[in-house]
């Protein structure tokens, strides 16, 4: 049996409905990750020991186990305790804080890494340690690490496949559920990773054009 | 009450890096309007020295007082940050590397502190920062980023920076010494401008010709401590130490 893609058309919907699902997971838990890395860098290095503490385990749980194991955590584990997510908050948490912690780690090194120099001339002018870091510093810094960042993000959206296990029917598990109607996993299969490659695409323009706008200011 | 005389005073100033002394019992009068340059060998202390003035570095002994206000007051942490950031909004600084903030445009160099710390509107301080982006001679630049500066450029927003504050006092920290030889003198320009005005400053330099064309008095210091000082004229025409002599020829032939 060769492949046959008449098929496609007449389940397109579905196929775009869990490529828009994808788009809006992707995008929610990429700010999630941005922010929370920039949150989580400034507690990794300027916080007091007994928040600080606490935050490394945090951290230790998001890099040191399975993204899955994590999903299934937040999700199933949660509920447990009385704390019941829509399974797409579940999954844009569980994404978003798994690489903000990523993230936290590039932006550490970047805020350790800007000039000393700036540091103090906002200090000279009257700035406090904070409102330094918060004005001067860490843009600076965030300036720095779009690049990587940007792989980052990335890997996330990839990664995004992973929220299909518990249940959002985002781009891959909407292609299982066609494939399951129309025994057609090659077609399909392909289908899904052809949109994942259009949406890594536009991640990169997008990428590009934010580098590109911030050349001069740095 | 203010006391022009003592304007700037320091006292016994004493710094030391472990068991290395860098300033060694520093006692230095400025009065209101009075410009000061500090010279001597690299190593000397005279960077030290001026940066303890606004307590960028700490000093380990000895009292910083401007205007009537002790600057290194003894006070618990939280108070002495507040205190230290309200004093340092009255000592303008300019830097050897200039340390603009690369990703603000010259005009909010210049804002972004009296915006942040005395609450400017920003009509206000679009009206602060074309003035003081003229003075210095930067108004067509306004809205370019350093990247886009030469280096005196960048160095004249600086001090339209720092200017903005207002301060009653300038400290220089070899201003110039980063910069292409033809660019020193816009610069210096600028602040033989500030001396005419009467601004308060104390400059650490390498430039001798300009130190005696516009400082009311010279220092010349050695291994932390003031070897030498008193007007131009008799610090560079008639020394009366040989540390200072020698200093002086070394200095001066190298410059040729």
């Amino acid at each position: 049996m060769g492949l046959d893609f008449t098929v496609v058309p007449e389940h397109l919907d579905v196929i775009l409905l869990g490529c828009l699902w994808t788009i809006f997971i992707a995008v929610a838990a990429a700010l999630v990750s941005f922010f929370g890395g920039i949150i989580f860098a400034v507690i990794a290095l300027y916080a007091p020991w007994i928040i600080r503490q606490p935050f490394r385990l945090i951290e230790w749980v998001f890099m040191g186990t399975p993204l899955l194991l994590q999903l299934f955590l937040i999700y199933f584990g949660l509920v447990q305790i009385g704390i019941d997510l829509p399974a797409f908050v579940a999954g844009i948490i569980g994404l978003g804080l798994h690489f903000a912690v990523y993230n936290s780690e590039l932006i550490q090194t970047a805020i350790l890494s800007v000039d000393k120099g700036q540091m103090e001339a906002a200090r000279t002018v009257g700035l406090s340690r904070g409102q330094a870091l918060r004005k001067v510093v860490i843009p600076q810094a965030v300036r720095d690490v779009i690049p990587p960042i940007g792989n980052n993000m990335i890997a996330l959206l990839k990664d995004s496949a992973l929220v299909s296990v518990i249940g959002v029917s985002e781009l891959t598990l909407s292609a299982q559920r066609v494939i399951g109607a129309t025994y057609r996993p090659f077609e399909f299969y392909l289908v899904a990773a052809a949109f994942y490659y259009v949406i890594n695409l536009c991640m990169e323009w997008v990428q590009r054009r934010i580098e590109r706008r911030i050349a001069i200011s740095r | 009450m203010t006391d022009t005389e003592h304007f700037v005073e320091i006292k016994h100033a004493q710094k030391s890096f472990g068991k290395l002394e860098v300033l060694k019992d520093i006692s230095l009068n400025v009065a209101r309007g009075q410009i000061v340059a500090i010279i001597g060998p690299s190593g000397s202390g005279k960077s030290t020295l001026l940066r303890a003035i606004n307590d960028l570095d700490a000093l380990t002994g000895g009292e910083i007082w401007l205007d009537g206000v002790q600057v290194n007051k003894n006070l618990p942490y939280r108070q002495y940050e507040k205190h230290i950031n309200q004093m340092r909004q009255d000592i303008g600084m300019v830097f050897q590397h200039f340390n603009l903030f690369p990703h603000m445009t010259a005009r909010d160099n210049v804002t972004m502190a009296p915006k942040l710390l005395k609450g400017l509107s920003k009509a206000d301080a679009d009206k602060l920062a074309e003035e003081q982006l003229d003075k210095v001679g930067m108004l067509e630049r306004i809205d370019y980023y350093p990247s886009q500066l030469s280096g005196g450029q960048k160095q004249r927003v600086a001090i339209a920076r720092a200017l903005a504050m207002k301060p009653k006092l300038m400290l220089f920290d070899e201003a110039t010494s980063a910069l292409d030889p033809e660019l020193v003198d816009e610069v210096n320009q600028v602040m033989k401008k500030l001396a005419e005005e009467h601004m308060t400053m104390i400059i650490v330099t390498h430039e001798m010709d300009f130190a005696a064309s516009v400082c009311d008095r010279v220092l010349f210091m050695d291994k932390g401590v003031v070897v030498e000082e008193g007007p131009p004229s008799v610090v560079f025409k008639n020394p009366t130490k040989e540390r200072t002599r020698e200093f002086l020829r070394k200095h001066l032939a190298g410059a040729k």
